[in-house]
């Protein structure tokens, strides 16, 4: 069971990913970026807090928006995520092309003003 | 001692292989963490076959198992689709993946990564392919 919420918080869109990201859900995931996008928040927060699992196919949909991100100005950070999946982020060497960080408010004072 | 699952090629499925190998996983007393990526692993190649393989035609079938070996354990899958080794595979860069902006490529990065050996071959018309994770895992 994959469940995303999206809410604005101020001048943060704030994306709450919840479940599992798989080949088949991956899906809902690019959804969120898409509507992100639209959005027009120049800084977007993703609470993987409650992300129990994510394959290849939503690491994809973070790769895959890095350049439209870079060119439109809006910065990216994750935060709150596992062990168990930051590990699959490591693996790729994902840390280092993402903004990765432990909590909430270390997001919210991740971001350049 | 070998676990067995057949499953249809849809990636509704995928959730049912990723139970059924953190089960036989746990079972051994596989760590959390080590279990996760070998979950992962399977998953990927899994993807893989039912979609690219597969073209996600329901009526064609993966058989899937697990084995348990003193040394090693050996995940194996046995499908009718289009062959594809993944050893051929010649894995894009992060950086062309980037700048393609595509979401597709990191599966089999990951498989690689996580698994010591793939095995790939014909067998009775089946395909097999068999990934190999060695213990001390």
């Amino acid at each position: 069971m994959t469940e995303i919420n999206k809410e604005n918080k101020e001048d943060i869109h704030l994306i709450s990913v919840k479940g599992e990201i798989d080949a088949g859900s991956s899906i809902l995931l690019d959804n969120a970026f898409r509507e992100a996008l639209k959005n027009n928040k120049k800084k977007i927060a993703a609470d993987l807090s409650e992300l129990e699992y994510i394959s290849s196919a939503g690491l994809g949909v973070f790769i895959s928006y890095l350049e439209e991100f870079s060119a439109n100005n809006i910065q990216l950070v994750l935060f709150g995520i596992k062990e168990s999946v930051k590990q699959v982020f490591d693996i790729l060497g994902l840390e280092k092309l993402l903004l990765i960080v432990k909590t909430e408010k270390d997001a919210m004072n991740a971001f350049d003003d | 001692m070998t676990k067995k699952l057949i499953i249809r090629c849809s990636k509704d499925e995928l959730i049912r292989v990723r139970q059924f190998t953190a089960d036989a996983l746990d079972e051994r007393n596989i760590p959390d963490l080590q279990t996760h990526k070998l979950v992962l692993a399977v998953d990927e190649v899994c993807a893989n076959l039912i979609i690219h393989a597969n073209n996600c035609e329901l009526i064609n079938k993966i058989e899937f198992d697990i084995k348990f070996k003193p040394t090693q354990i050996a995940f194996t899958f046995k499908d009718k689709g289009i062959g594809f080794d993944i050893n051929e595979y010649k894995s894009p860069s992060m950086d062309d993946l980037i700048s393609a902006r595509r979401q597709g490529g990191l599966g089999l990065i990951l498989v690689k990564r996580i698994m010591d050996k793939i095995e790939f071959y014909n067998e009775k018309s089946y395909n097999i392919c068999r990934l190999i994770k060695t213990y001390p895992l």
